[in-house]
């Protein structure tokens, strides 16, 4: 007779979502809708040069003639786009330069978020761009950065101050042709973050934004851009989270990485949209295009993601290795609990001579949550001496959730070796028992046991964020995020 | 619900214990006493209920207690979860210790640790204070790897998982210590080593179960009472002499003394 783990899983999904809550400022919004003279409006708005208000009008024209894609393995209740706000900001007066001007209700916002734009966390060394749905309030680090040749501002200042680069890049790993979301994104992007080290520069500090999501029915659609040159190194950190709602939100991000030669760039993520409650009602729709390019030649691109959040997650940061001796690694934990869906996973593209891929993916599955890795390994004719190895592990907690799996390896070249290994699993009663009689309770015990089916992932986080993330999945197992 | 601190000298009474599992019944009237300071050893036959009265005294619900009672510090130990028994100071060495991998021992002990600490009304313990009890348990059982690098268990062999056992008790310190076939499986070093740590542990204030199904362990831990197990009932008690008898006899000695 198998004692109630299921009982006690279920009796520990209980607690409020921490971080519900709203920002109570003026927002200026566009009207519900979406048609040429809303992305026409969202350019003008933005200030934005001709060459950039024709690669959106262009986007959307494309987007018109595409059908939202059905292959994944997701329940998606259907989305009116008309029916979503494509532009919010706070308003504005005049242009901060330091703290004390911003908007003291924003940094309370902050507060709460327990991101802190003081010089605390300057001490720490983390240069924060804090975007506040659509418009980025506050540059930290700008000036100390520049020093060395670093850009790093939000989007709409790179557009400004930065349209050569925004030319050069911007498309150039994920064109709006790409998919579905990817055309909708280019044409209503709103901000994001952009970042450009020069050549041989490492960049001293890790790099982070946080997002936020706060007006309803406002769909984030952030656009983020990392260039690292030839030689350079650069640590980023991306973490959101997002109020209580009852509508579903989309969040429909691009994020392209372009590596030169020698560069390497580390991507990490930390998620926790609001996933909807207990019952599935609610929760962000989280569909991302992630992609990097190592393209010159032993550049390297790193994605780390946590993923707890969100009603539906539909994501796959991805690598295109193009450069011989390039490397791209995917390490990722993703939770599902109550009626979360996830299908994420990476695809890893070995075009080049000698590269080398990674691929660590660790589910977890609780309540009557749905979590699919689906991943590709394309070693193309001319990629001699290509290595990948992937591991997908799933964790399933309780017996009413689905893991699933979809591994996709297509090798066109004799000299290359793919290795795959997956393992299903739950956590024993046995191992449970174990922990209770050392006077562990049993969530505690699942904290302890899922933290450490994970390590090896969390471990490749930036320390600050590494310790965010355990506290996360526990938290995330207890239910406080449903 | 913290249990009387001042309890009597009996520290554990278990009175005519029946305890199932899936309809099946393993313990048929289970009596016994044990005081502070003693250490009983339980010996048997295979399939006997040996490991089933520690999962039962332990609180595995997987077991279901048809009738009798335990008492524990003078209180009824069903009351009890899994968890508030350990705090209460009731430690099972596992005879197949499970691996949980990924969780450090040295984490896995902390969390413990701290859990017993809280749950007396203390702060948990700083982290050098705590790194120097390791030190200082690791000894007991000549333990030199770095645990902190090691997964509970994981990757272990059968002396090192009973080493580890007994380590874990030096760290949590118990009030009544059950040991599950500790010396299944372990060498005549490994055996001497997991002997001599239970031994410096003993105190006026602790009782040990020794459950075994070998005499040769007795040998090293001296219980001061031995008692038969036999298809679910206590049998025949005695004091050290009687493993000798035993070792002897053999099981088939009790067998047919049963039968007449």
């Amino acid at each position: 007779m198998e004692p109630d783990t299921n009982k006690i899983l279920d009796e520990v999904t209980q607690g409020e979502y921490k971080y519900g809550f709203v920002t109570d400022i003026e927002t200026e919004y566009a009207p519900k809708g979406l048609n040429e003279d809303i992305v026409r409006f969202i350019s003008k708005k933005k200030n934005e040069p001709g060459f950039l208000l024709e690669f959106r009008l262009k986007a959307y024209r494309h987007w018109l003639t595409m059908k939202q894609p059905g292959w994944a393995h997701l329940q998606i209740p259907p989305i009116d786009f008309q029916d979503i706000i494509y532009y919010a900001a706070p308003k504005k007066n005049k242009e901060v330069t330091s703290l004390d001007e911003v908007d003291p209700e924003l940094l309370a916002t902050f507060n709460k978020l327990g991101i802190s734009l003081e010089e605390q966390k300057k001490l720490a060394g983390v240069a924060v761009d804090a975007v506040m749905d659509s418009i980025s309030v506050k540059t930290t680090f700008s000036d100390t950065l520049s020093g060395l040749g670093i850009i790093f501002c939000s989007f709409s200042e790179a557009v400004q101050k930065h349209p050569d680069l925004i030319k050069q890049y911007m498309g150039s790993v994920v064109p709006y042709t790409d998919n579905f979301f990817a055309a909708l994104n280019s044409a209503v992007f709103s901000d994001g973050s952009f970042c450009y080290i020069p050549k041989g520069v490492r960049c001293p500090v890790e790099l982070s934004t946080y997002f936020r999501i706060n007006a309803a029915n406002t769909g984030q659609f952030e656009r983020t851009l990392i260039i690292a040159d030839e030689g350079a190194y650069v640590s980023y950190m991306e973490g959101c989270t997002a109020p209580r709602r009852d509508k579903n939100q989309l969040h429909a991000a691009i994020v392209e990485i372009i590596a030169l030669k020698d560069a390497q760039v580390k991507y990490s993520t930390v998620q926790n949209w609001y996933p909807g409650d207990r019952n599935g009602v609610g929760g962000i729709y989280n569909f991302v295009t992630k992609r990097g390019i190592c393209k010159g030649s032993n550049s390297k691109i790193s994605w780390t993601q946590v993923e707890t959040g969100s009603a539906i997650t539909w994501k796959y940061p991805s690598c295109i290795l193009l450069g011989d001796h390039s490397v791209g690694e995917f390490y990722s934990v993703a939770v599902t609990n109550n009626h979360q869906q996830a299908d994420t996973g990476t695809k890893m593209q070995h075009l080049g001579r000698n590269t080398r891929s990674t691929i660590i993916s660790k589910g977890i599955s609780a309540g009557k949550s749905n979590n699919s890795y689906r991943g590709l390994v394309r070693i193309t004719k001319n990629a001699t001496n290509a290595r990948n190895y992937s591991q997908c592990d799933s964790l399933l907690l309780g017996s009413a959730c689905g893991a699933h799996t979809w591994p996709y390896i297509q090798v066109e070249n004799k000299s290359s070796i793919v290795e795959h290994e997956a393992t299903t699993s739950k956590i024993s009663e046995d191992q449970l028992f174990y922990c209770q009689q050392r006077g562990i309770d049993t969530e505690s015990a699942i904290g302890l046991i899922v933290n450490g089916y994970a390590k090896e992932v969390l471990k490749q986080l930036p320390m600050e964020f590494a310790v965010e993330a355990q506290k996360l999945l526990s938290i995330s197992l207890e239910g406080s995020v449903g | 619900m913290r249990l009387n601190d001042k309890y009597t000298i009996m520290l554990i009474s278990i009175n005519n214990l029946h305890a199932s599992i899936n309809g099946k019944e393993i313990l048929k009237g289970i009596n016994l006493k044990v005081n502070k300071g003693e250490v009983h050893a339980i010996m048997g036959p295979n399939g006997t209920g040996k490991s089933t009265l520690a999962s039962v005294i332990a609180g595995r619900d997987v077991f279901e207690v048809t009738s009798g009672e335990i008492l524990y510090k003078d209180k009824d130990l069903r009351k009890l979860s899994v968890e508030e028994r350990a705090r209460e100071g009731i430690f099972l060495g596992f005879q197949y210790p499970v691996e949980i991998p990924g969780v450090s021992i040295t984490n896995f002990m902390r969390t413990a640790v701290n859990e017993l600490r809280k749950y007396k009304g203390q702060d948990p313990l700083p982290p050098g204070d705590f790194l120097r009890l390791m030190e200082e348990k690791k000894k007991l059982v000549e333990i030199t790897s770095n645990l902190t690098n090691r997964s509970v268990n994981e990757g272990f062999s059968g002396g090192e998982k009973k080493k580890n056992e007994i380590f874990q008790m030096a760290m949590l310190d118990p009030i009544l210590a059950i040991l599950d076939e500790t010396d299944s499986g372990l060498d005549i070093d490994a055996l001497r080593i997991v002997a001599n740590g239970v031994n410096k542990l003993r105190t006026k204030e602790n009782a040990f179960l020794v459950i075994t199904h070998y005499q040769r362990l007795l040998d090293y831990i001296i219980p001061d009472f031995v008692h038969v197990l036999f298809e679910g009932r206590i049998v025949k008690s005695g004091g050290k002499e009687l493993a000798f008898e035993l070792e002897e006899k053999g099981y088939d000695w009790i067998k047919n003394e049963q039968e007449v």
